[in-house]
């Protein structure tokens, strides 16, 4: 069983993190201002999945836990997108 | 006798924010179904939507998810005092958020629009889904907020007794997991019910 | 094996040495080998229940028209029927009683990761089973909605729906903590040595299973949650009259409950994979092949839902692509049943009856599995959707499957779990009751499902008399198994059983039966060169 290495995640790195964070909302509410008509959702959701992988990497420490816990999550994220598109080939060809 | 295995804690915590993100992955299904029958309807319904409050909510939680981040560097370095300072702001963060909610909510049941309402009755398809949808998904996203502030007030007394210190954190860092999820779930929420209009 | 030898200082997990003495002790235990065995007892009521309600409505179809009661009660008779056997016993099954009891000790552990966690999870289980039975009781009567609960009838019966399906959500719960709880002991608690390819085929399969539950039950669980929203507050997204979808619901509920049907078969799949070398005492066949298809089912299994709604109005692009994709998860199954057949060839086999009811699943999962192909394909099944065939397809499945592992299960580790042995003759004639009568009961009614009897009907046609009267002349038989069964088990103690009175190879056999409360004295180890199953 392989031990943890403590890694201190200095309080700079954080406060530069939340900055990022801030600053892609700030991006995504001034993106809605112009009009991207069907690009719209397609931007919108590319921001939000930029800051999950932010909040994921940085905030949940993933950068640091042993490459298990991101072939995880990995695995979940594909297979919940895979269920997605499944159910789209019902709805998008009736 | 029962021995410690905090990586084994932190992946049961793990699978557990996956079950949560599932959870909420079958409401984003239902939403992209839906979206893409009523998108027109979707776009009028979303400006009775506050997207002031909306923003004002982000940034709140962004903030207390950095906070408790923080909190952990804190307890790490040794300083319970910092951090149980760090995860107030955090509480004080999610109590504001409640707060916005309850004015947003509130409004929107005084005029008489919400799921069943007389007033819900009188609008098209589309605009009854999306409602449904907003308070179904901010609704359930709330109850995730008020569980996690449950589990970080705990947290935090822990802190200050001393029993989560320098050398045994794993509660706060999973009890920090759980936060983090809130926000990252309002992440995909704000921009699919507030920013499409 | 002498007396000096079963005889150890550390007492076995069936004597209290805690707090509480009797039954508060088993209530209060977190050990697993006793929170799988409170499993077995809450299933084996449950199921009992669930079967009895099964012979009331043979009774009620020995002839066509009404004979003891009206289509209402039938109606809510196939309902709680399924609720129960589905959400209460197969579901839960095999993974909650010998999950629990035998896996921690099979991949040389004291426990499992979070044990107090698993006794909640117990709790929950009794919960929820609880909540599930009280729809029968209050409110506006039984529910009549079948187990699916099918929008938009779920949302418009009076009858006592949210009951049912609050006590399906938090059995759901209880299925997702057990499956978080297995994961982490697997990644772990393996002992020293024991890589994941050293693990032996059954906790394989619960592996397998745990994701399964972990990340299909959570769908199922918001949609149970939106159905009672629906039925408060309106909230229609099943509701075509508010501009929702009832075909959604179907998507929704099969996303988890298609996965739900190898959360039930994958541990049965183990436990097979585990007697068959023990009885042949052979070396598994294949051993990689077995371990990565349980992982291949449970992947492909996850995207094959939407079989169950060929005739829902859904695509025909989507109808194909799932077609095409449940052809492909008979694949690993397959891969399955050939190395099991591979293993008894030229080995020294021989017939207890927990290798006798491995030979009656492999012999009533290959009926179940291959009419389930036929239902897999398109054409076939807009045929025979919604008849007794299919009916008889899944009771193949669930219980010719997964209740017959079952018992082959309880037939292996019970000189484990109570250190005792049972009397084989007696076994043996249980399972000759139970497999002649199961076939009797279900084989039947692939026949007139083909001939055009429909599923769920009260009433039938005359030419369908002969086929009902034999299922239940099967369902007597089925149950005399059963109760022969329970006597052979539970009437009178048996001789003491050895520490391993089949020649099994795994840890479990290595400790003294019944196991102390930490399972080993001496924490075991793998070595280099030693594999799970070293027979000769």
């Amino acid at each position: 069983m392989e031990t943890e290495t403590v890694h201190i995640t200095p309080y700079r790195a954080h406060a530069w993190v939340l900055i990022t964070l801030l600053a892609l909302t700030f991006l995504t509410i001034t993106v809605t201002w112009i009009d991207l008509s069907a690009l719209t959702v397609l931007v919108a959701m590319l921001i939000a999945s930029v800051k999950a992988y932010i909040v994921l990497t940085y905030f949940m420490h993933l950068k640091f836990e042993s490459s298990l816990f991101r072939v995880f999550v990995i695995m979940v994220l594909a297979i919940y997108v895979l269920v997605i598109l499944f159910t789209l080939s019902d709805y998008l060809f009736r | 006798m029962e021995h410690r295995d905090d990586i084994g804690a932190k992946l049961g915590m793990w699978v557990f924010i996956f079950t949560e993100i599932l959870l909420f992955g079958g409401l984003f299904l239902v939403y992209a179904i839906m979206r893409s029958a009523y998108s027109t309807e979707f776009h009028q319904a979303a400006h009775h939507l506050n997207a002031f409050i909306g923003s004002i909510n982000t940034v709140v939680l962004l903030l207390s998810s950095a906070t408790v981040a923080m909190s952990i560097t804190a307890v790490q370095k040794g300083n319970n005092k910092l951090a149980v300072i760090l995860l107030f702001i955090t509480l004080l963060c999610a109590a504001v958020f409640m707060v916005n909610k309850y004015f947003e909510w509130g409004h929107k049941i005084h005029i008489g629009l919400y799921p069943g309402s007389d007033l819900m009755l009188t609008l098209s398809h589309g605009q009854v889904m999306f409602f449904s949808l907003y308070f179904f998904m901010t609704g359930l996203h709330m109850f995730h907020l008020v569980v996690g502030g449950i589990i970080l007030t705990i947290v935090m007394l822990k802190v200050q007794r001393g029993t989560i210190n320098a050398g045994h954190y794993v509660l706060l860092e999973n009890g920090g997991l759980y936060w983090h999820l809130v926000d990252l779930i309002w992440i995909f929420l704000f921009p699919l019910l507030y920013l499409i209009t | 094996m002498t007396e000096a030898k079963t005889h150890h200082p550390e007492p076995s997990y069936l004597v209290d040495t805690g707090k509480y003495k009797g039954l508060m002790a088993w209530l209060t235990s977190t050990d697993h080998k006793r929170i799988g065995l409170m499993y077995m007892y809450a299933m084996m009521i449950f199921f009992s229940v669930g079967g009895l309600l099964g012979i009331l409505m043979r009774i009620e179809l020995f002839y066509p028209g009404q004979q003891i009661y009206g289509p209402q009660v039938y109606n809510g008779l196939f309902t709680i029927h399924g609720i129960i056997m589905i959400f209460t016993v197969v579901i839960p099954g095999l993974a909650a009683v010998f999950g629990n009891f035998s896996m921690p000790i099979m991949i040389g552990a004291k426990d499992v990761a979070f044990p107090r966690l698993n006794l909640f999870s117990f709790y929950l289980y009794v919960l929820g089973a609880a909540i599930a039975l009280s729809s029968q009781f209050m409110g506006n009567g039984p529910p009549d909605t079948g187990w699916t609960f099918y929008a938009p009838y779920s949302i418009q019966t009076h009858t006592n729906v949210v009951a049912a399906v609050f006590g399906a959500f938090v059995l759901g719960f209880s299925s997702i903590l057990t499956g978080l709880n297995f994961i982490v002991t697997m990644h772990r608690m393996r002992a020293p040595g024991m890589t994941f390819f050293k693990m032996p085929l059954f906790p394989w399969s619960l592996y397998a299973t745990a994701w399964i539950q972990v990340l299909a039950t959570p769908i199922v669980g918001i949609t149970l949650l939106m159905v009672i929203a629906e039925r408060w507050l309106r909230i229609g997204f099943f509701d075509p009259s508010l501009g929702g979808d009832p075909v959604l619901y179907q998507h929704l509920f099969w996303i988890y409950s298609h996965p739900a049907v190898y959360i039930m078969i994958l541990p049965a799949m183990g436990v097979i994979t585990e007697i068959i070398p023990t009885f042949a005492q052979k070396r598994i066949f294949g051993y990689k092949a077995i371990a990565i298809s349980s992982l291949a089912i449970a992947l492909v299994g996850y995207f094959v839902w939407a079989h169950h709604m060929y005739t829902s109005g859904m695509s025909t692009t989507a109808r194909w692509v799932f077609s095409l994709l449940t052809f492909l998860v008979a694949v690993p199954s397959a891969i399955k049943v050939f190395n099991w057949v591979a293993t008894m060839y030229k080995g020294s086999i021989s017939m207890r009856p927990p290798f006798l009811f491995a030979l009656g699943f492999i012999f009533l999962f290959m009926i179940g599995g291959m009419t389930g192909l036929s239902l897999g394909a398109l054409a076939t099944n807009v045929h025979v959707h919604d008849t007794a065939y299919v009916v008889a397809h899944f009771h193949y499945i669930v219980f010719g499957g997964v209740g017959f592992a079952f018992f082959a299960a309880i037939y292996y580790w019970y000189p484990k779990m109570y250190g005792r042995m049972y009397n084989f003759k007696m076994a043996n004639w249980s399972f000759v009751f139970l497999f002649t009568g199961f076939n009797l009961l279900y084989f039947p009614q692939f026949i007139i499902g083909i001939m055009g009897m429909p599923r769920r009907y009260f009433d039938y046609l005359p030419q369908f008399t002969l086929g009902q009267q034999l299922s239940f002349f099967g369902a007597i038989l089925l149950a005399i198994g059963f109760i022969i069964m329970l006597i052979t088990l539970f009437s009178k103690k048996g001789a003491k059983a050895p520490d391993n009175p089949w020649g099994g190879r795994t840890f479990e056999w290595r400790i003294p039966s019944p196991p102390p409360l930490e399972n080993f004295e001496v924490m075991p180890e793998m070595g280099e060169n030693e594999e799970p199953y070293d027979y000769k």
